[in-house]
This record gives structure tokens, sequence and C-alpha cells, in this order.
């Protein structure tokens, strides 16, 4: 179990500035509301857990926080700036990385190619040397390698670069995604079901890299995640949505005794 | 008998008889086959980076060319039409991301391919009010492309080489290598491809995919350019020249609808195939084969091998 502002590796961050807000935000598909007014913040350097039953506006609210959704109504403030309207592009220019709930990778490239595309916007010699692939675009083409193999051998991955993702076992795409991201040194990582489909091992694997990852690089970390002993065990605190509502806000203990989202999980009578 | 006899072994004795009819009609082959190439080469780039099957791409080689000869023919100098006509390509390349992929975005492929249907009329409908509908002669002068030819004594014979076919070969071969490690080996090259794989996950790493479209648009526009020049010297520049197009469909059901090197190869298989078709059976037949061997030998292709040469092995987890 985590406290918050526990002793764990430096986890005095976890008190720190608010990193991205989220007030009173709705997002509807026509009739259907996936999120009414939801607010809740994420505080620089801690793990925040967004859980729900399926449905509960989980991987919407993640969609509105990097800009493939734009919410109808609320607001998002990114390190002190509203941003409204904000595109994927300029969420991820703001260090807003994420992976995906069903794998999202380039199927047709390495792994290798896969985490250096996650440099992208890291990288910025012109059309023209990129045109002749020499002097800068081949300097920083070098030098981005180098940081792409730090993430490699971070996650231990080395045997599987050349690999096209698309032929690698689950567990490792899911790696390899989580690589991606971690290319982008984002301030604000969003990871949707981090460890859906996963044995044992392969979550325990995966919690060890997002904890590294929190306490080594500082990242901020938002996670869906519907396995509960990992939820409380890694966040430092929770949000927990129902049919698109804020139904508890707190730390994992909290969460645990309320009665709310208890009823929430296994039903009430009416 | 004799019927075997003038399919199977004469057409060969033919060409161990007399080699440098041969190898004329395999260089010939080979240079029909690189515009195959070209043209083809800008359906794989648009085909690779969104997926779409760009059924503008033969008709953007003939506005292309039509712009270039328009321009010089307006009084504007060859080689300042030449940078307008990029510039034109260029202008075309950001009108199409914007008014006809942004808006689309999201939808189903064939809605995509549609609309590519709609640019060719559009094209067509904007080429001729502009330029009018006369086939135009390419300025190959002005451009100080080379004319004429020479003949080279080998094998017991006389093989004669048009100069403009080995420019054309020559600058076909550079444009084709550049775009290739351009493509695999570039943080551009690498955006393309990922944009191709994954659109949502290319958004994520902050790739922008208007960007992209832009790029891969202008890069089929110069592509375009080009072939339109080199085509467009060999003939006229005309509308008619958008058949031709056509032919780049059976180069990448060889090649694979994804794979630059796979566009080189098939077109020049095709080019070559069709050349030798020609001229050793098509006798047999009354002639005219070219206007549909190259079919041919895709259907043969896609009953045995339907990714083409290189295309990407569709892997699929069950």
């Amino acid at each position: 179990m985590r406290a918050p502002g526990g002793s764990q590796g430096g986890r005095e961050a976890v008190a720190g500035d608010i990193l991205l807000s989220v007030e009173d935000v709705s997002l509807s598909f026509g009739g259907v509301k996936a999120v009414s007014g939801v607010s809740f913040d994420i505080r620089k350097g801690e793990i925040r857990a967004i859980i729900g039953p399926n449905g509960a506006g989980k991987t919407s609210m993640l969609n509105v926080i990097n800009g493939f959704y734009h919410p109808q109504q609320g607001r998002i403030t990114f390190k002190g700036e509203a941003r409204p309207r904000m595109r994927p592009h300029d969420a991820a220019h703001g260090g807003i990385a994420r992976t995906f709930q069903n794998v999202a990778l380039f199927r047709g490239m390495s792994a290798l190619d896969n985490i250096m595309a996650g440099r992208t916007l890291k990288m910025n010699a012109n059309f023209f040397w990129q045109m002749l692939r020499y002097g800068p675009a081949m300097r920083e083409e070098v030098e981005h390698r180098h940081k792409v193999e730090e993430i490699i051998d971070f996650l231990k991955i080395q045997e599987i670069r050349r690999t096209p993702v698309g032929r690698l076992p689950y567990g490792l795409q899911k790696r390899v995604e989580l690589g991606r991201a971690l290319a982008m040194e984002p301030e604000l990582l969003l990871l949707d079901e981090p460890m859906a489909g996963m044995n044992l091992e392969e979550k325990e694997d995966m919690s060890r890299y997002i904890l590294d990852m929190n306490d080594y690089f500082g990242t901020t970390v938002a996670l869906i995640e519907h396995d509960m002993g990992v939820v409380m065990d890694l966040s430092d605190r929770v949000v927990v949505l129902d049919h698109g509502i804020k139904i508890a806000d707190g730390t994992p203990d909290e969460i645990k005794g309320n009665q709310a989202v208890i009823d929430a999980y296994l039903g009430v009578a009416h | 008998m004799d019927i075997l006899y003038s399919i199977f072994i004469d057409p060969f004795a033919q060409m161990i008889g007399a080699p440098d009819l041969l190898v004329q009609t395999l260089w010939d082959g080979l240079v029909g086959g690189m515009l195959y190439a070209l043209i083809a080469l800008g359906f794989v780039l648009i085909f690779k980076a969104s997926g779409v099957f760009n059924f503008a791409q033969g008709i953007m080689v003939v506005f292309a060319g039509l712009t270039l000869v328009g321009l010089y023919e307006a009084g504007v100098p060859a080689f300042i039409a030449l940078a307008l006509a990029i510039a034109v390509m260029y202008g075309l390349a950001f009108a199409v991301e914007r008014v006809v992929l942004r808006p689309l975005v999201n939808q189903p492929d064939i809605i995509l391919f549609m609309a590519t249907f709609g640019i060719t009329y559009f094209l067509i409908g904007f080429g001729e009010f502009v330029f009018g509908g006369d086939p135009k002669v390419m300025i190959t002068d002005d451009l100080y492309l080379p004319k004429g030819s020479f003949n080279v004594k080998m094998l017991g014979g006389i093989v004669n080489f048009q100069r403009l076919d080995i420019v054309a070969v020559v600058v076909a071969s550079i444009m084709v290598a550049a775009l290739a490690v351009f493509f695999s080996k570039t943080r551009i090259g690498r955006a393309l491809r990922a944009v191709a794989d994954s659109h949502s996950a290319a958004l994520s790493v902050g790739i922008s995919l208007e960007q992209i479209w832009v790029i891969v648009w202008f890069a089929a526009g110069l592509v375009a350019l080009v072939t339109g020049i080199f085509w467009g010297a060999r003939s006229n520049v005309s509308f008619a020249l958008e058949v031709i197009a056509l032919k780049a469909l059976p180069v990448l059901i060889l090649g694979g609808f994804t794979s630059i090197p796979g566009a080189i190869v098939g077109g020049l298989i095709i080019g070559v195939g069709e050349k030798l078709a020609e001229f050793y059976w098509g006798p047999l037949v009354g002639g005219g084969t070219d206007a549909w061997f190259a079919y041919v030998i895709a259907l043969v292709f896609l009953l045995f091998r339907p990714q083409g040469l290189f295309g990407e092995k569709i892997i699929e987890r069950v």
C-alpha cells in the first residue's frame, strides 16, 4: 500500500501543484451523455487512478484530456492554462502522452521505429535536411536514437527492437506502446487500461514500470484500470465515475470504504 | 503442332537468333516500365500515408504537365514555369487537404476513394477551362532535355537509344532512391508510415495529420510533374495521357499497394513483359496486345500472390 506523501522513493512531490484540472466537464454524443459535470484535478508527480464500471465514461474522460473529444461544457486547465478546443497535436506538444485501451501501435513498423515515432515532436530538422538525410537531420537521428535505446533498456525489450510490432504478443505490444509514450518525455501520461488482458506476472512487471517511471522521471500518471488490487497498490488518489458522474474522489483507503462506490460496483437494490 | 511451335519455340528462337532485337525490345520495355512505375509511385505515396486509393493520380500527371506548358505558352520563361508548376502542385495538395480530406476525416475509405473521383473530374474541367483541350507539345528544348538518338553496335546488330529515355531513367532512379530513403529513415518518413498504420496513435504522439497529408499529396504532385514532363516529351501533353494511368493498376497489383520498390519492379516487369509479348507473340493474335497484356499478368499475380511482390504481409492475430 502506498500512502500519499509516504516515504517510498521520495514521494514528497505528491503534494505538488495542480498539473491539470477538470472543471464541470460534460460530454455527450447526440442524446447519450458520456460524462456529465465531472470535476477533479491531477497533481504534479502523483499517480491518479480513474475507475468505474464499464461505460462509466473513463475513456471518454481521457479522450477529452488529450483533445480527441471536445467537451460541450466545462473547462480543462493544463499547467495553469485553459485550452478550449485543444487538439491532440497541441496536447502532445504541451506534454501529454497516452496509451490506448486496445493497443494502438504502428503495426507495420518495428518496435524501435514505433518508439522513435514518439520523439517526432522533439525532432525539428527541417524538410530539406530530412530529404537529404544529412547534416542536422542525421545528427538529430543519432541523438534521439540514444534516448530511445535508454527507454528500450528501461523496459527490457532489447531483443525485440527490430521485430514488427504486429507480430509481438499482446503483453509486449503494451510495453512498446508505453515506450512510445515515454519517448515523448511527457509531463502527464494517460494510461488506458495498461494491464487489460495480462497475466499476473505481466501485470507485476507493468506495475513496476509505472512506479519506476513515476519515481525516476517524475512523470505524472493518470490511469484507468479495472484490477482493483493494482489500482489500490499503485495510485495516490482515485476518482470514481459511474454513468458519467463522479461518485467519489480520494485516497485508496477512502475509496475502499465508500458506500457509493461499493453500490456502483456491486449494484444496489432500489 | 504448328500453333504450339509458334507459341513455345519460335519466339525464343527469334530471341536467340537476333539478340540485338531482343536488347532493343528490352530497353524499350524498360523505359516504358519506368514511366508506369512513376505513375504507380504517385499512387503508392498517397495510399501508404492515408490508405486512400487516389484515382486522381493520372489526371494529376496531365494537369502538372499542362500547367508547365500552359505557363510557358503564356510567356513565362521555362524554368520559372517549372518552379511555378511545382508551386501549383503544392497549392493543389494544400487545397485537397483543406477542402476534401479534412472534412472527410474518419469516413470509410470508400468515401475518400469516391472523393478522389471528384478531384479527377474537377481537374479535368479546370484544366480544360484554363489551358484548353488541345494537346500541347512539351517544352523539351527549353528545359534542356536532350533529343535525338544514337546507335550502339552490339551483338552483331545495332541498338538504338533515345537520349531522352536515358535522362528519364536517370531522373526517375534518383527520385525513387531519394523517396525510398526519405520514407524509411527520417522523422517525416516515420510519421508518414505512422499515419498509415493508426490515425489515433499518430495523433497521440503529436503528429499532425493535416501536415502529413499535405506532404504526401505534394510529393505525389512532384512525381506527377516529373512523369508529365517525360510522358509529354514522348508523345504530347493531352488528356489522353490519363488513360495510361490505368496501367498503374496492374503495376500496383504486382508490386503491392504499399511498397515503393514494388512499384518500381512492378512497373519494369509490366513494361518489359508488355513489349516482349507485343513483339514476339503479338503477331500470333494480330497485334494490339499492349492494351490487355498487363492486366493478364496482374490477374495471374492475384491468383498466386494477392499482396503483391513486396506488399506488407497481412498479419492477423487470432
